[in-house]
């Protein structure tokens, strides 16, 4: 299946919807992104810094408790939330702050919901002692403390966006705005599969490293290719980070989104499942939006996951139904939550914990001979606190 | 030839430079914003450029932003600021151009809008964060309709973009005086001189600039360089209270026009 069309474009979707001043940077950009793409030096620096600073490959983990509480298919975890700093956002973080020094840009920006992004810039930016700016929600840093803490403690500047829905869609217009200011000195580290071209396809790639040892563990594991495939979509990078490596096998994909109070009363951040096509942050995608084209506000019990937008690519899965998208709420999220934490040990991010939630519909209704994994996208430290004033343990 | 393009050629003979005001639609209402357009045209505006309210404007800077979202806590859409542009066309004369970011129209639907836009009486829309790259569609529905499609060029655009954003241009390029959003500046960027050079040195459009025009004295030297002087920010700003607003705006964009007008045009040269 081809899956870029035309350049920067999954089918219809993508694109590059962005102010003039920021188009040649975008230019410069991609003619970095594919020059090092297929240059052996930097795949293999990179590599050497995702095995022995990050901690990859992550293990493959048959999650046996868990399989036997639902029944039914037997349920793999691949396990990003072991990696250093707890979640996957530091195989993409890694892949650009490397582009970066070698585009000579000194200052690295980003934006970060639940913060995982922000800690991933900041810990990438300290390990090659590059100033590091992160635009963060008010009411996320609120959520998030804990993050907000560890960035301040890598040397990375926080920067309390107060304008909006305080959260990651309106630092990402903050961290843009920064970014047509200072556009000649800066690398703008985007923390998901979202944006205008390049950024899509690229972050994908650096992503993709999740769905490759996957693809390869459980075949080695299991001798066949799984029969299905699960992860939370808030922007989609570690669904599609997931994902890409198998589109062309006939595997089921199922990407959860934030159902938050529920689809019907509007306080949810379900992109696919309720939004519309429109423009956002540079990209053509599924939106949450009136029928006006304003942006609407969003919500969910999970920071990561809070976003009116999602990665063009996605969007394109889901028209032409390589992947299905399906939500659920937070309370169904917060039990999740607490199953993985006492089937597996294992307490997940609540972003993830969304998908582990999903499995309670999905994983009965398939037979014990088949597989799925689930895409552990970060672990759940940054959640405890918040997720103890709305759990009873 | 569009009321745009006529306007600069009488300007031209008249050697005058454009000033455009800029205001945000519906802030802080509509009936508000109509007596603002009003005042604009009865003392000096030569253009008027109509701010469409967006939920995430990443072009612009926190005084704009706050202005459209005054604008949109009163509800205001698209379809208010085209029923607002075909009311206020009894008094106002002038040509009156569309600043809106790319979603509210496209959701309005393309053609649509070129259409209604046009018969409301809007002549030409500004696209912050559509560049020509992306417009093949929008400039397919607005061309039929006369509507005039004004790009950006900025500091950072090369030659080459320079070329190829003045050649989907119509009525007039927009310089984006500086590496930044809007709002208001202590100074005007060094470097502006030798930007709008270099964009008339490819294009016969004229050269409007904006972004961080904030003061009489800044218009005067823009108006110096370039065809036309775009005043955002600084309006904005001073329409953010309520006290004696349509005074104080005369006011300002009466010391703006006398500014400029100080300008000695040279030769005019042949379009």
């Amino acid at each position: 299946m081809s899956i870029e069309t035309r350049k920067g474009r999954f089918g219809e979707y993508g694109g590059r919807y962005v102010p003039e001043t920021l188009v040649p940077a975008l230019e410069e950009l991609e003619a970095a992104y594919e020059r090092y793409v297929g240059d052996a030096e930097f795949q293999s620096e990179l590599a050497y810094y995702l095995k022995r600073y990050c901690g990859r490959p992550t293990p493959l983990y048959f999650a046996h408790r868990l399989t036997q509480t639902l029944g039914g298919a037997k349920i793999y975890l691949k396990r990003e939330d072991l990696l250093h700093t707890g979640a996957h956002k530091i195989n993409n973080t890694m892949g650009q702050v490397l582009l970066a020094r070698r585009m000579g840009k000194r200052r690295i920006i980003a934006e970060t919901g639940a913060g995982q992004h922000g800690v991933a810039t900041a810990t990438a930016a300290a390990m090659f002692g590059m100033e590091c700016e992160v635009y963060m929600g008010s009411e996320d840093m609120v959520r998030q403390e804990l993050n907000v803490f560890r960035m301040r403690l890598l040397g990375a500047q926080v920067i309390p966006v107060e304008t909006g829905s305080k959260t990651l869609k309106d630092a990402i217009n903050e961290a843009m705005r920064d970014w047509v200011t200072n556009v000649r000195t800066t690398f703008y580290v985007i923390g998901s599969v979202v944006g205008p071209h390049p950024y899509p396809s690229m972050v994908r790639d650096f992503q993709s490293v999740i769905g490759r040892e996957a693809r390869a563990q459980i075949f080695e594991e299991t001798g066949r290719l799984p029969d299905c495939l699960v992860a939370c979509v808030g922007g989609g990078s570690n669904a599609m980070g997931l994902f890409h490596p198998f589109r062309d096998a006939g595997v089921r994909m199922v990407g959860v989104e934030a159902g938050g109070l529920g689809i019907s009363t509007g306080q949810h951040a379900a992109t696919l499942v309720a939004g519309a096509p429109g423009v956002l942050h540079g990209a053509y995608s599924y939106l949450l939006q009136d029928v006006g084209g304003q942006v609407h506000p969003t919500h969910s019990v999970s920071a990561g996951l809070d976003y009116p937008g999602v990665g063009p690519e996605h969007s394109f899965y889901k028209d032409s139904g390589r992947a299905e998208y399906v939500s659920v709420t937070d309370q169904e999220a917060l039990e999740g939550f607490r199953l993985l934490a006492q089937t597996e040990g294992i307490i997940p991010a609540l972003e993830p914990a969304h998908a582990v939630a999903y499995l309670r519909t999905l994983a009965p209704t398939l037979r014990p001979e088949r597989s799925l994994i689930l895409g552990l996208s970060g672990r759940g430290d940054k959640d405890v606190q918040h997720a103890s004033r709305l759990l009873s343990p | 030839m569009s009321r745009i393009a006529e306007t600069f050629a009488r300007l031209r003979a008249e050697r005058q430079r454009a000033l455009i005001p800029f205001v945000v639609a519906g802030d802080p209402d509509l009936d508000t914003t109509l007596e603002i357009l009003r005042t604009l045209a009865r003392v000096g505006a030569d253009l008027i450029e109509l701010g469409v309210p967006f939920s995430d404007p990443i072009a612009d800077g926190p005084i704009n932003q706050r202005a459209a979202q005054r604008a949109l806590t009163m509800g205001v859409g698209l379809t208010d600021v085209l029923a607002l542009v075909g009311k206020a066309r009894a008094d106002v004369r002038q040509p009156v151009v569309l600043l809106s970011y790319y979603n509210p129209i496209l959701q309005y639907g393309l053609r649509r809008f070129c259409i209604d836009a046009s018969s409301s009486g809007v002549d030409g829309v500004v696209i912050p964060d559509l560049p020509p790259d992306e417009s093949e569609e929008l400039l397919a529905a607005a061309r039929p309709r006369k509507l005039d499609t004004i790009f950006l060029l900025a500091p950072t655009s090369t030659g080459d973009r320079i070329r190829f954003v003045a050649e989907r241009s119509t009525g007039f390029v927009y310089c984006v005086s500086l590496t930044g959003v809007t709002g208001t500046r202590d100074r005007l960027p060094e470097d502006i001189r030798d930007l709008v050079r270099r964009i008339k040195s490819v294009t016969p459009l004229p050269v409007c600039v904006g972004f961080g025009i904030s003061t009489p004295d800044h218009a005067r030297q823009i108006a110096e360089i370039a065809d036309g002087v775009i005043v955002g920010s600084a309006i904005v700003s001073l329409l953010e209270t309520p006290e004696r607003r349509l005074e104080r705006l005369e006011a300002f964009v009466g010391d703006l026009r006398r500014a400029i007008d100080t300008v000695q045009v040279g030769e005019v040269r042949p379009s």
